[in-house]
């Protein structure tokens, strides 16, 4: 099922500069890694879904619904997008009141939306910190509060741009494992992300941005296997994937499991 | 010539309970490249911030031992006096940005102006930094209108511009696409060469294994261990400091795979290719 339908889309922030150059996609339902370049148009495209900016030309439907015709607010319920900067998101002086202010919003009663709220607090590993002012909190930890304040509205469609930006190695898993529980939920869940190993082994579509147009489009594997592609888009691919070809190996290795299987002889077939 | 010497460094930040920093001592060569890793609130900001002087000055608390950079001794030193040998990038680049310039040229020339640069001088490094970082597209763009990886560029372009004798960088790439990443690395690398020493807190453990020469391992504020990356990385017990090593250790300890002749795995791509080859 089609949940996201963007055709034709442009934008500029300044006239006769086009920052997307007419994207014409459908989103079903595979977990999708939005990859490219620093200023390849990602996070402006992502910002045009959830309807924070009005397309220059093009439509965007959300489960069917045309953007243009709705406010960023009646999209809310539907569409929730975490900022690249945790700064920009939070503004309440506690992790609760931040977590509970997007379910309230749309409308959630106070006790259902305190409920909601703590359980994606305890999604991201932050329930013992609900009374603590997030601004006391590290920047990998606001980043969690921020991600648990859209998982809480329960939208179909959640978007996380730059999740694992500051995370050490259990801020990655907990952000690997909520992403897992959103997908077992049934959500389309998109990222915007330079961590190549992270996409290889959590997302099931990879689109490439290059200069505000579609460079690429399909599965990690076949995505990552078009090195020339990559270089040209200025991208790496996963360490794995390059230690896999330094030994002259023709498979596209994705995981470390796959590989060290693939060095033990169990999948012989793949060399 | 050591360029940075902490003797018995302790640190409690106001209202807080435990030492966010506890009894470290260490010391570092100029021209070094420096990589301090550890789990989230191990302690490596507060590190950064007391090699630069914030802790104690700007952020107070309880304060002792002794810290030395570029021969200044950090408590007795105002972080203005500080600021002209050691510099700092913030983990969060946005917070960086100044607020009072509307030009990215501007931004960058911010801390040569507070520090009275001849005119002439002020314009050959604002030039030579934004080159490094590879903005001189961007320089008459508003400084809020750039994307996260160009922010963080332009924060570590107006640090560089101060040519300090030590860089302080705190995850300098976590914004940026994969071939930034690396020009900044090998920038930085290349400051180092030159002579700048460098300490930089990563979670990218393949680039502190490719660039640093000694790596800082730390946990709860203490100083586990102070080595080369393949020393480090090779630790059976890195896990249980919340630490994991670059993939390229992972799958040849996983395979048994060290290096001919040396207690450690390997660290590096070329490094893992060379045991791993023929096999």
């Amino acid at each position: 099922m089609t949940r996201i339908s963007v055709k034709d889309l442009a934008f500029s922030y300044r006239p006769g500069e086009e920052v997307l150059k007419g994207i014409t996609l459908d989103f079903d339902g595979r977990s999708t890694a939005i990859i490219g370049q620093n200023g390849s148009g990602k996070t402006t495209f992502v910002k045009l879904l959830k309807g924070l900016l009005k397309p220059t030309r093009g439509e965007i439907h959300i489960l069917g619904r045309p953007v243009s015709e709705m406010t960023a607010a009646a999209l809310a319920p539907y569409i929730g997008l975490v900022f690249q900067n945790p700064n920009d998101q939070i503004f309440k002086s506690t992790v609760l009141d931040e977590v509970m202010f997007g379910p309230l919003n749309i409308g959630v009663d106070p006790k259902r939306a305190k409920e909601k709220a703590l359980h994606a607090l305890q999604m991201v590993g932050l329930a013992e910190r609900a009374a603590e002012n997030p601004q006391d909190l590290s920047l990998s930890e606001k980043k969690l509060v921020c991600i648990a304040s859209i998982v809480a509205m329960e939208p179909e469609i959640l978007i996380l741009d730059e999740p694992t930006i500051a995370q050490d190695h259990a801020g990655t898993a907990t952000v690997r494992r909520v992403i897992g529980r959103l997908k077992e939920q049934g959500k389309l869940v998109m990222t915007i992300i330079h961590d190549m190993d992270f996409v290889a082994e959590n997302f099931e579509r990879v689109i490439i941005l290059h200069r505000g147009t579609v460079l690429a489009d399909g599965d990690p594997r076949e995505i990552f296997s078009r090195r020339e592609l990559l270089e040209r888009a200025g991208l790496g691919v996963p360490h794995i994937t390059r230690l896999g070809w330094s030994l002259g190996r023709t498979k596209t290795y994705l995981t470390e499991a796959e590989f060290i299987r693939s060095m033990r002889g169990e999948g012989a077939a793949d060399r | 010539m050591k360029k940075i010497i902490v003797e018995h460094l302790k640190y409690r930040y106001p209202q807080a309970e435990n030492l966010a920093l506890d009894d470290l001592s260490f010391e570092v060569d100029e021209g070094e490249m420096v990589g301090i890793i550890g789990r989230n609130g191990a302690g490596k900001s507060t590190l950064c911030q007391a090699l630069v002087g914030l802790v104690p000055h700007f952020y107070r608390g309880a304060y002792g031992g002794k810290v030395t950079v570029a021969g200044l001794e950090v408590m007795r030193s105002s972080v203005s006096r500080l600021s002209t040998k050691v510099g700092i990038v913030f983990q969060n680049p946005f917070t960086q940005v100044t607020g009072s310039k509307w030009t990215v040229y501007e931004e960058v020339a911010f801390g040569l102006e507070n520090m009275g640069v001849p005119r002439k001088e002020m314009i050959e490094r604002v030039d030579y930094a934004l080159h490094l970082l590879g903005l001189e597209d961007c320089k008459d763009r508003n400084p809020f209108d750039l994307s996260g990886g160009q922010t963080q560029r332009l924060a570590i372009a107006g640090v560089i511009a101060l040519k300090p004798e030590i860089i302080v960088l705190d995850e300098p790439t976590s914004q940026l696409d994969p071939r930034g990443t690396e020009e900044v690395f090998r920038a930085i690398h290349r400051l180092s060469e030159e002579g700048m020493t460098v300490v930089l807190v990563e979670h990218k453990m393949e680039k502190i294994a490719r660039y640093c020469n000694r790596v800082m391992l730390l946990d709860e504020g203490k100083l586990i261990q102070f080595a080369s990356p393949a020393s480090v990385f090779s630790r059976e017990d890195l896990t249980r400091y919340g630490v994991a090593p670059p993939v390229y250790t992972r799958v040849c300890r996983e395979l048994d795979a060290k290096r001919e002749g040396s207690p450690h795995f390997p660290v590096t791509l070329e490094e893992a290719r060379e045991v791993l080859k023929g096999r």
